[in-house]
């Protein structure tokens, strides 16, 4: 089963484990990513496009199922606006084994911050906005992967 | 007739999200139309400074400099993604 969703609505991770884990495989392994509250943010706001943020996602799910052996896959990102302790991004991958699940799981999210099309705002209580600019560690991490 | 989407602090700089446009018959290609973007007025010259900096997807398919826009429909420009 493969789960791809971009949504403005909070993501509930009980309801998505539940969701992904119905068929009890012997290994999930997941990522949460949070709005950090450092640096005095208030906002931060996810921007994406209305057709390519979701495809870009499908295609890093088929790609992970091709490299690994995968019994389920989730991938939700979440966009708009956000505050510190939110939910951005859940991934979910299960295998019978661990090792493929932890690698995908990897994959994925490594991969998801250089191929896909969505850009992070920053609004800080000072006043100051600013487009996140992208990290050169994040493509060193995402072109390991080959 | 083209469209173009802005996204993140390029559409900021637009001004807009997007536009449709006629292009100049020598503007055939990504790198040609981020300079004709450039020197066609001020919000141009500002969002297109740096076209280094610039990404594009033609119909929904991320592309390189050298893309021909060929019978594109929807050129996107957009910064380096910044997700996850």
């Amino acid at each position: 089963m493969t789960r791809v969703a971009v949504q403005v609505a909070p993501i509930d991770f009980g309801a998505e484990i539940d969701r992904h884990d119905a068929g009890g495989y012997g290994a999930t392994a997941s990522f949460i990513g949070r709005v950090r509250g450092d640096g005095g943010l208030l906002e931060l706001f996810l921007e994406h496009h209305p057709v390519m943020t979701e495809t870009g996602l499908l295609e890093l799910a088929r790609a992970a199922a091709e490299r690994w052996q995968l019994a389920a896959l989730t991938l939700i990102h979440r966009v708009g606006a956000m505050t510190p302790g939110d939910t951005i991004v859940l991934v979910l991958a299960s295998s019978p084994h661990r090792s493929e699940a932890l690698a995908a799981c990897e994959f994925l999210i490594d991969r998801l911050k250089t191929d896909v099309m969505l850009w992070k705002r920053e609004t800080f209580e000072n006043g100051r906005v600013a487009w996140v600019e992208p990290r050169a560690g994040d493509a060193v991490r995402a072109e390991r992967w080959g | 007739m083209v469209t173009i989407a802005y996204f993140a602090w390029v559409r900021e700089r637009m001004g807009t999200a997007e536009e449709v446009v006629h292009l100049p018959a020598d503007v055939n290609d990504l790198a040609a139309l981020l300079a004709w973007l450039a020197a066609r007025d001020e919000r141009g010259a500002r969002a297109f400074a740096e076209p280094e900096r610039i990404r594009a997807a033609i119909d929904g398919v991320m592309t390189g400099d050298g893309a021909l826009l060929g019978g594109a429909r929807e050129v996107a420009l957009f910064p380096p993604v910044t997700g996850g």
